[in-house]
């Protein structure tokens, strides 16, 4: 800024533009401002406070270390059990919404199909529904009652009903299969975009070297939905891991019959809202942490191997 | 005629039955849903969800007593469908604001430090918020957003996929036009808000659909944060319904219902920018 004020207009312009250049160099920093408070009060704050609280026993009023007690207390039935059933539920989700979403895109992207907009459009409209909502449809849908959907569609095939969200296996299915409503549609859209993003030369040559359409698929197709394998298989897991409404949505928010339903989120909420035991809390959130870190590493490892081919 | 063959094909024709019937897979819970809204509660503890169509008992009972009542449950539902809107709003509005800002921050300039805010972007965008939730919930306190709009809005509003999708959208935009516009006299926020945010709608297009039915369909948090039944959001004062007294069922189907209904008429309309923004995370891939 210049210091003295003259009538050079010469001054002043130069002036004005040594506060743009200014401005310039601020502007950005300016731009980014609110991630950088955001990424400070909201993320790495509570974060390190995560990582203490693990290491503490946090009363009203009085914390204090208590070394890795809280760890040690995570080797127990309730937290395997939470585990093993994220681990369960994430092995069928990525089971089931890989192949099934990427048929019903292939099949979407071929010319074969009449009506593609309308069944893309369709098999969407799940997709927008509250996993609330989805909830509330899918527990009254496997009901115990004899007339509740499931049970009614068992007697069909002369199969007695069923209490399903009593039972480990076949509450596992309920929950897979809300999953497999809720999200085949996106999946599937990722894998539509992917598929539209192959060059349609490939196929060409690839035909007249004589390859039919199975042919095609396995020597094309699959390969080049590799990178949206591997990303959709990375969030598949992140979600499966930190699943927490669904389960809460199937058995209304109380603990299920032996932790049937019991997950690693739903285990931090339990902790930490009903026993107000926030530092065990926190160490069942950095399990969580660590667990989703091996998967991102491993997704490091998966889309870099896929460079190297390509 | 090429076309014409393929069409006529048994393999086509038992392509499109196999479409048929998941189309139908895909709409029967709504359906059902929307079949139950019409009956009383009794029906649906008698009979469980069903897809009977009975006239005898079928009528518009429960939207009379959500739309008329003003008792119990029934008097909730619309202050939580205001909630859900005035959250939703204002979350939309200030998320899409503020991350275009970043975004283009991050693509236009360069600037010390600018690759390890995006890396930090990125890992915010990869951690789940599940980790931290419970010393968020004690900075809540602190900060007295208990039971606030505010406290439901503010820690998730700069969020780090818009922010990254946005950076994505501004790096393809042409950087002569911010010189032209700088020797126009523009500075540095004129750029944005005249010259690159009409560059980026259609950016916006598919962030605001992303964002606000991520907001509407929003649970774990506003279930943390917000403590009393008149400041519940719709998803959150359905689940509350959901009682083994059963006594609120009325509201619950027909408010779900009223909660998809929103959604599904905007869908009609906007589906291009629905089907973008829901599947923005494929441009990580």
């Amino acid at each position: 800024m210049p210091t003295v004020v003259t009538d050079s207009t010469k001054n002043k312009l130069a002036g004005r533009r040594r506060s743009k250049l200014n401005m310039q160099i601020v502007a950005p920093y300016l731009f980014v401002m609110p991630f950088i408070l955001s990424f400070i009060v909201f993320f790495s704050y509570p974060l390190i406070q995560a990582m203490l609280m693990s290491f503490q026993e946090v009363l009203p009023g009085e914390t204090r270390y208590i070394g890795f007690d809280n760890y040690k207390k995570l080797w127990n039935e309730d937290f395997f059990q939470a585990l093993y059933n994220n681990t369960r539920y994430t092995f069928w989700t990525v089971v089931v919404l890989i192949p099934l979403p990427m048929a019903l895109a292939v099949f979407l992207n071929s010319k074969l199909l009449a009506g593609r907009n309308f069944f893309r459009s369709t098999l969407f409209i799940p997709a927008l529904t509250s996993v609330v909502v989805a909830g509330i449809i899918f527990r009254l849908m496997f009901g115990e009652l004899d007339n509740s959907l499931m049970n009614s569609i068992l007697h069909l095939v002369g199969i007695p009903s069923q209490k399903w969200l009593q039972s480990s296996s076949l509450s596992m299915l309920a929950l897979i299969i809300l999953a497999t409503w809720r999200w085949v549609g996106i999946n599937m859209l990722y894998y539509l975009s992917a598929l539209q993003n192959i060059p349609k030369d490939m196929y060409e040559s690839a035909s007249l070297d004589g390859a039919g359409p199975i042919r095609s698929f396995f020597s094309i197709t699959l390969p080049q939905l590799k990178p949206i394998t591997i990303y959709v298989t990375t969030i598949s897991i992140y979600g499966g891991y930190a699943m927490f409404t669904e389960s809460y949505m199937l058995w209304g928010g109380k603990a299920s019959p032996q932790g049937i339903g019991l997950t690693l989120v739903g285990y931090i909420y339990q902790q930490g809202f009903e026993y107000f035991d926030l530092g065990f809390g926190a160490a069942i959130g950095i399990t969580l942490l660590g667990i989703t870190l091996v998967v991102s590493m491993l997704q490091l490892l998966a889309s870099g191997m896929f460079k190297k081919e390509a | 005629m090429d076309k014409r063959v393929r069409f006529g094909s048994l393999s086509s024709i038992v392509l499109l039955l196999a479409f048929i019937g998941f189309a139908v897979l895909a709409l029967f819970p709504l359906y059902a849903l929307m079949l139950a809204s019409f009956k009383p509660a009794q029906e649906l503890f008698r009979y469980g969800l069903n897809v009977r169509w009975d006239l005898a008992v079928m009528g518009f009972e429960n939207y009379k007593q959500i739309f008329l009542s003003h008792e119990g449950s029934a008097g909730h539902f619309f202050g939580w469908y205001r909630n859900s809107i005035v959250i939703t709003l204002l979350y939309t509005v200030i998320c899409l604001l503020v991350s275009s800002m970043v975004g283009y921050g991050l693509a236009m300039y360069e600037f010390k430090g600018r690759n390890l805010l995006f890396t930090l972007v990125l890992v915010v965008m990869m951690l789940p918020v599940e980790i931290i939730i419970l010393p968020l919930y004690k900075l809540m306190i602190s900060f007295t957003l208990i039971n606030s709009i505010w406290g439901v809005i503010l820690p998730f509003v700069v969020a780090p996929l818009p922010i990254f999708f946005f950076r994505q959208f501004a790096l393809g935009l042409p950087k002569d036009f911010m010189d032209a516009a700088r020797i126009d006299g523009c500075n540095e926020f004129g750029i944005f808000f005249r010259v690159m945010v009409p560059l980026m709608l259609p950016a916006f297009g598919a962030m605001t659909i992303l964002q606000a039915l991520q907001s509407w369909n929003n649970f774990l948090w506003p279930l943390i944060v917000l403590r009393t039944t008149e400041k519940f959001t719709l998803p959150i004062g359905l689940t509350s319904l959901l009682s083994p007294m059963g006594n609120n069922y009325e509201v619950l189907i027909a408010g779900s219902v009223l909660a998809i209904l929103p959604i599904l008429i905007l869908f009609i309309f906007f589906q291009r920018y629905f089907v973008e923004g829901l599947t923005v995370g494929g441009v990580k891939g």
